[in-house]
């Protein structure tokens, strides 16, 4: 074995990753709070009401983080799930497992925020319009990416199903996403039509960084958790003992 | 190449028509539910056919479900699939035949019986034979999708309801081309599209589908 | 630079208040809530294994394994 790859197994340990994170998270609570507070700021505060949606819009800096987020944040897991097929690190099941229930927070904040959001501008708490309805279906993904890990009780398998199920997700989430398109277009015409205001730069800006403390956010959380789950599953290894003996609390 | 697919279809139709209740109660349940609809919402003739292929298309769906937990219970339990695994042949085609075998002894039966349900929806000649049509082509892309689900949830407690959970949301655009497909035909503009879509699906689902599945099952035997 | 001239407008945001503050609340709430249940559920999870390595301490008949994996 090579020095380089006897490295990389090491980083990718949980023995190792484990203070690493810990000394991580409260550099990425920090950015989150910057990002947000200044998102916020620029969103609630600066940027100017919309011709055609009224102050109402304001939703967007909410909703469209969230959505983004809940998107990215699949794709984060497969990543870390085809890495874990690839290699075998047992880091990278963990990191899926920590991702998920945060992924479907979002993906439920997205469905929450945008009903609130069409119930003024659409007249309707819910539409079956694509992207409404993609989100429900990513929400579903979850829920059965999170029911399958729970229902497996040896953590090596269910890291190895939870990654086949979601790299079939990722695969399958277009298809399912034009599909739904297709659908809608013919069911419904459209009688939703986002207002398409050219977007001020200001908003955008609000928008933007509201995507980034919510990324910096998943983050902290995720490793949070992923360090929640290593002392669970190494609760017999010698690491885990030393590191509780260390910390005072 | 073939052999082996063939070998397994055989072994699996010999097995199923020694247990045909396990088939029959699956129609049954198809029949169930696709009569259960006109009760709930009403006889009305205009209604009901608007309604149809929505109906047929989703109770197909829940039929499929419901006979996926025996696709791989069977040979887990009694060793046979650790046997197959060990197999010179490459397990994905090992399942492949095993889906082809389900299709038949599942999808195959629900697509004879959907028009015989559509006439109780009052749909027209054309309409029956689109819906049959489109069953046909896409009932193998439940079938190959599904062993993917049953694949992952071999001997997990639940494995039936969470089998639902996993497999329902990966369904919907066969759902979606499949129901749209006699929608077009009921509405006028022309099933030609759906039905192409639904094909291509059902390709994909059936002859991509039997790897994931392969690897689910060997993560499932180790 | 403050796009509002009292407070008061600010909360109504233009009729839309409800939505807009009941998207915030929720989302804020959740996204408080997230952290604070890891936090305690790491804390009652740490508390647990401690608790289980002093009752091993006491038998002393589970060294833990050497971590080789």
């Amino acid at each position: 074995m090579s020095d380089r790859l006897f490295n990389w197994y090491r980083f990718a340990s949980p023995q190792a990753f484990y203070p690493l994170a810990g000394r991580m998270i409260p550099w990425f609570w920090a950015l989150a709070a910057l990002f947000g507070i200044a998102g916020l700021y620029v969103g609630f505060l600066v940027a100017p009401t919309d011709a055609q949606q009224g102050e109402g819009y304001r939703i967007i800096f909410l909703h469209v983080p969230a959505s983004w987020m809940s998107m990215f944040i699949y794709l984060v897991m497969a990543f870390w799930a085809g890495l874990g097929l690839a290699f075998n690190f047992r880091l990278s099941g963990m990191m899926a497992q920590a991702l998920a229930p945060t992924g479907a927070m979002f993906a439920f904040l997205s469905l929450w925020t945008g009903a609130l959001w069409g119930k003024p501008m659409w007249g309707t708490w819910w539409v079956w319009d694509a992207r409404l309805t993609s989100e429900l279906i990513l929400l579903f993904l979850y829920v059965g990416f999170i029911a399958l890990q729970s229902a497996i009780d040896d953590p090596r398998r269910a890291d190895k199903a939870g990654a086949i199920l979601a790299l079939v997700g990722v695969v399958n989430i277009p298809i399912i996403y034009f599909s739904v398109k297709w659908w809608n277009t013919l069911h419904q015409g459209s009688s939703v039509n986002l207002a398409k205001s050219s977007m001020a730069t200001v908003m955008l800006w609000g928008m933007l960084l509201c995507a980034l403390a919510c990324w910096m956010y998943s983050i902290a959380v995720a490793l949070m958790r992923v360090r929640r789950i290593m002392l669970e599953r190494e609760k017999d290894t010698l690491w885990v003992r030393e590191e509780l003996a260390r910390e005072a609390s | 190449m073939l052999t082996p697919i063939l070998a397994v279809i055989v072994r699996d139709l010999r097995l199923a028509l020694r247990r045909r209740s396990d088939i029959a109660s699956v129609l049954f349940f198809f029949i169930i539910v696709v009569s259960l609809f006109p009760l709930g919402v009403g006889p009305e003739p205009a209604q009901l056919r608007k309604l149809a292929p929505g109906v047929l298309w989703v109770a197909a769906l829940l039929a499929t479900m419901l006979s996926l937990p025996r696709l791989f219970a069977d040979d887990y339990r009694d060793g046979t699939l650790e046997q197959l695994a060990l197999a010179p042949q490459p397990l994905g085609l090992i399942v492949l035949g095993k889906v082809i075998a389900h299709w038949l002894i599942s999808g195959l039966p629900l697509t004879l019986l959907a028009p015989v349900l559509g006439i109780q929806f009052d749909l027209s000649g054309e309409a029956l034979a689109i819906l049959t049509v489109s069953l046909l082509i896409g009932t193998p892309a439940l079938s190959g999708i599904g062993a993917i689900g049953a694949a992952l949830t071999l001997g997990v407690r639940g494995s039936g309801v969470l089998v639902s959970l996993l497999i329902l949301p990966l369904y919907i655009p066969v759902l979606i081309f499949g129901a749209g497909a006699v929608d077009a035909t009921l509405t006028g503009t022309g099933a030609q599209a759906h039905l192409s879509l639904l094909a291509a699906l059902a390709l994909a689902g059936v002859f991509f589908s039997p790897w994931p599945s392969a690897a689910a099952l060997r993560i499932a035997l180790e | 630079m403050i796009y509002w001239n009292s407070l008061a407008d600010f909360l109504a945001m233009g009729k839309h208040g409800l939505y807009v503050w009941g998207s915030f609340i929720v989302m804020a709430a959740l996204m408080i809530l997230e952290p604070i249940l890891l936090a305690r559920s790491r804390k009652s999870l740490i508390a647990r294994l401690k608790r289980q390595y002093r009752a091993e301490k006491l038998d002393n008949h589970h060294p833990p394994r050497e971590d080789n994996p």
